[in-house]
């Protein structure tokens, strides 16, 4: 861990043609001060975007949407944001649509060095072609890849100067995964608290996964 | 739609779920559920979000930004809730440690297929975790209307919209009837609010068995 930085610092990790994982569910537990950062502060562009939604009009990843900066969305949920719905149907963004519990498993897997993983979900449906399928124990299942990325950028509502982590409430959701899946994590703080000052057996990402911390503003 | 009707599938969708049971309900109708549980029906609701012990939605003033459902809107925890990341909740989901999934449908055919996330000439650009959820839960209940807004059948023999997927649903609550699928074969259980044997077969295309039971009657 390199310590607390300015989000436009953090920012420049991101270059144009990069894959950047997102935290949140909607805008709940989505590292805001850094997509601002994102949006205000950098010029990269051609990105791939890894997040449960693209943000909402206007707002989160909504922003960068509207920047015309995301080439492709991995999503399981476009429709929150009926603006990337709009993008993918002109043809300005490319959609990949992943039910939210493979998404959810492929970061898992990224960050855990696993090279993918057979699940019965979506087995004879559209979201199966082009994948291998394979019969295990009588149910059909299709062969998922892992999910990772250049950057993430994550939320939790405390971190201590370590860069140990803990999330608050149904803010958690897919932050601790791609705090794991990444070459670089930079995790948006809302309160940055000394070492020790958190509970050990209450850190659910350890500091081995963040790269930089920046505070929320 | 009708509010009473889609009251009146909710009601009874919610004496299809047992004390002690873990449920995740979907958007729509089973979102009325938790209104209609009779006192000692007490279940735990998960979201798939990351919260086991999903309480009432928080009276005015007391909303908590980081607290939501799959629907985005603010709930409360229980006592004795937990919160978990996406991963573990899906674990919890595939692995088979839901009792129930409660979700709504475009369409349920007889084999107990499932057309509920996608309609063909529209955009296909949202799943969210209806898959895991029709997969991985041990007993699906559909909750939905017997016809669409259009009038077409929605009990059919085969579904025409794209799949979330084939074979997993076990019961079918709409305004007419309750259909269960038992040794792979669709059975009429119930008549509801008066319907008649004619009724269903009006709006049904799927084929069936009559097995009225009358534990469920009132």
């Amino acid at each position: 861990m390199h310590g607390v930085i300015s989000a436009e610092e953090a920012v420049a990790h991101v270059r144009s043609g990069d894959t950047v994982m997102v935290g949140g569910f909607g805008l709940v537990g989505a590292p805001l001060t850094l997509l601002d950062a994102l949006v205000e502060h950098s010029d990269a562009t051609d990105l791939t975007i890894v997040s449960n939604n693209i943000g909402e009009p206007g707002r989160g990843l909504g922003k960068l949407l509207r920047q015309g900066r995301i080439r492709r969305g991995i999503s399981s949920y476009f429709t929150s944001n009926p603006e990337a719905v709009a993008a993918v149907n002109e043809g300005r963004i490319e959609a990949t649509l992943v039910p939210q519990g493979t998404f959810a498993e492929a970061i898992r897997a990224g960050g855990a060095g696993i090279g993918g993983f057979y699940t019965p979900v979506g087995a004879g449906t559209l979201l199966a072609e082009g994948k291998e399928e394979r019969v295990i124990r009588g149910v059909p299942h299709i062969l998922e890849e892992p999910i990772r990325a250049d950057v993430s950028l994550v939320y939790a509502a405390r971190a201590d100067e370590l860069g140990n982590l803990w999330y608050r409430r149904t803010a958690r959701n897919f932050n601790p995964l791609m705090a794991s899946a990444a070459r670089v994590t930079i995790a948006e703080a809302g309160e940055v608290v000394p070492v020790g000052a958190l509970e050990p057996e209450s850190v659910v990402t350890p500091h081995l996964y963040v790269d930089h911390l920046v505070e929320r503003v | 739609m009708n509010e009473d009707i889609r009251l009146r599938i909710a009601e009874r969708a919610a004496r299809e779920l047992h004390a002690g049971e873990v449920v995740n309900l979907g958007i729509g109708i089973p979102n009325l559920i938790p209104g209609m549980l009779e006192e000692d029906t007490e279940v735990y609701l998960h979201t798939e979000n990351g919260l086991l012990g999903v309480g009432p939605r928080p009276l005015a003033g007391e909303f908590d930004p980081d607290l939501i459902d799959a629907a985005k809107q603010p709930v409360t925890a229980l006592a004795g809730a937990s919160y978990f990341d996406s991963a573990t909740s899906f674990a919890m989901i595939r692995g088979g440690h839901l009792d129930v999934a409660v979700l709504g449908a475009l369409e349920v055919s007889a084999a107990g297929d499932i057309a509920n996330w996608a309609v063909p000439g529209k955009d296909v650009l949202g799943v969210g975790g209806a898959m895991d959820l029709v997969v991985g839960a041990r007993r699906v209940i559909v909750t939905m209307t017997a016809t669409s807004s259009r009038g077409e059948p929605k009990v059919v023999a085969e579904c025409t919209y794209p799949l979330t997927a084939a074979g997993v649903v076990d019961v079918i609550v709409t305004e007419l009837s309750v259909f269960r699928r038992i040794d792979g074969q669709l059975h009429l259980t119930e008549l509801l609010d008066g319907a008649t044997l004619d009724d269903v077969a009006a709006v049904t295309t799927a084929p069936y068995l009559v097995s009225l039971e009358e534990s469920h009657a009132r």
